[in-house]
C-alpha cells in the first residue's frame, strides 16, 4: 500500500460511504464518480453519485449534467461542495498521476478514491496541493477504519 | 434585471465567497468582460491566452453547455442563468498503464 504524509482527517456518514460504495460497485469493471458536500463546519452532509461519460475502466469524467444538478441542490441545500470520489476497479485507493495532475482545477477540494481490487473495497481521502499528496485519516460516523475494509 | 452566474466552489475566491454573480452583456463573451470590471480573477480563470475559454471549464447556460450553441459568442438574456463547472476528470489509467498501482 503506497503512503504518503497524514494530515487532518474526513469522516463520512456510514449513510454516505454506503451510496458511494453502492454505486462504485454498480458499473465494474468501470470506474464510477461523484460529489460530496460538507456543511459549515466541515462536516460531509450530501453525496451526488455521477455518471462517468466516458465509461472507461481507466478512466472517468464526470457528466457536467450531473454536475451541474448536484451543484444546484448543494446551493439548495447550503451545503459547500467540499469533495471529489471516484473508484479505482483494478488498482489501490492512491491517486494515479493522472488524478494528482488534474486536482489542480480543483484546490481545496479532497480526493477521495474507492478500490475494488480486493474483495472489500477500501476508501482512502487525500489532499492534493501543487503536486504533493497528503491523506486524510478517514472515519466513519468517527470511528477509525485505517487500513481495513469499509 | 441581469445575468445570473452561479459560481462553483473553488472560483469563489474571486467572487468573495458568493455563490452567485450578476452581469450584464448581450453575449456570453460581453458577460464575462463585463464580470472582469468586478471580478477580474474570475474572468482571468475561465478564459485562456486567446480569450477563449478555458479548456477545464464547462459553461452552461439554462442547462445547455454553450459549446452546443454558440460557443462564446451564444447570445444571453436579462434573467438567464449560467452556470460555470470545471470539468472534473481522472482515473487510474498511468498507473494501469504503468502495470503498477495507483
Amino acid at each position: 500500500m503506497t503512503t504518503v504524509p497524514i494530515q487532518g482527517s474526513l469522516d463520512l456518514p456510514a449513510a454516505i460511504r454506503d451510496q458511494m460504495l453502492d454505486h462504485a460497485r454498480s458499473d465494474v469493471p468501470y470506474e464510477t464518480c461523484g460529489l460530496l458536500g460538507s456543511d459549515g463546519q466541515g462536516q460531509v452532509r450530501g453525496h451526488w453519485p455521477v455518471a462517468n461519460v466516458d465509461r472507461s475502466m481507466t478512466w472517468f469524467r464526470m457528466d457536467p449534467q450531473d454536475q451541474l444538478r448536484a451543484m444546484k441542490a448543494m446551493d439548495a441545500e447550503d451545503l459547500e461542495w467540499s469533495g471529489i470520489w471516484h473508484c479505482h476497479t483494478h488498482t489501490e485507493a492512491f491517486p494515479s498521476d493522472t488524478d494528482i495532475e488534474q486536482s489542480k482545477y480543483w484546490p481545496g477540494i479532497v480526493t477521495v478514491i474507492v478500490s475494488l481490487q480486493d474483495p472489500d473495497p477500501i476508501i482512502r481521502a487525500y489532499d492534493i496541493t501543487d503536486g504533493q499528496v497528503n491523506e486524510r485519516v478517514l472515519t466513519v460516523d468517527g470511528k477509525d477504519v485505517a487500513g481495513s475494509g469499509v | 434585471m441581469a445575468v445570473t452566474v452561479r459560481i462553483p466552489t473553488v472560483l469563489r475566491k474571486h467572487t468573495d465567497g458568493q455563490a452567485t454573480v450578476e452581469g450584464t452583456g448581450g453575449t456570453v463573451t460581453e458577460l464575462f468582460d463585463d464580470l472582469a470590471g468586478r471580478h477580474e480573477g474570475l474572468t482571468q480563470a475561465i478564459t485562456d491566452d486567446e480569450g477563449g475559454l478555458a479548456g477545464f471549464i464547462n459553461v452552461y447556460l439554462n442547462d445547455e453547455d454553450i459549446r452546443f450553441l454558440d460557443g462564446p459568442r451564444t447570445e444571453v438574456r436579462d434573467g438567464d442563468e449560467l452556470a460555470l463547472l470545471p470539468a472534473v476528470a481522472g482515473g487510474s489509467r498511468r498507473g494501469v498503464m504503468a502495470g503498477g498501482s495507483g
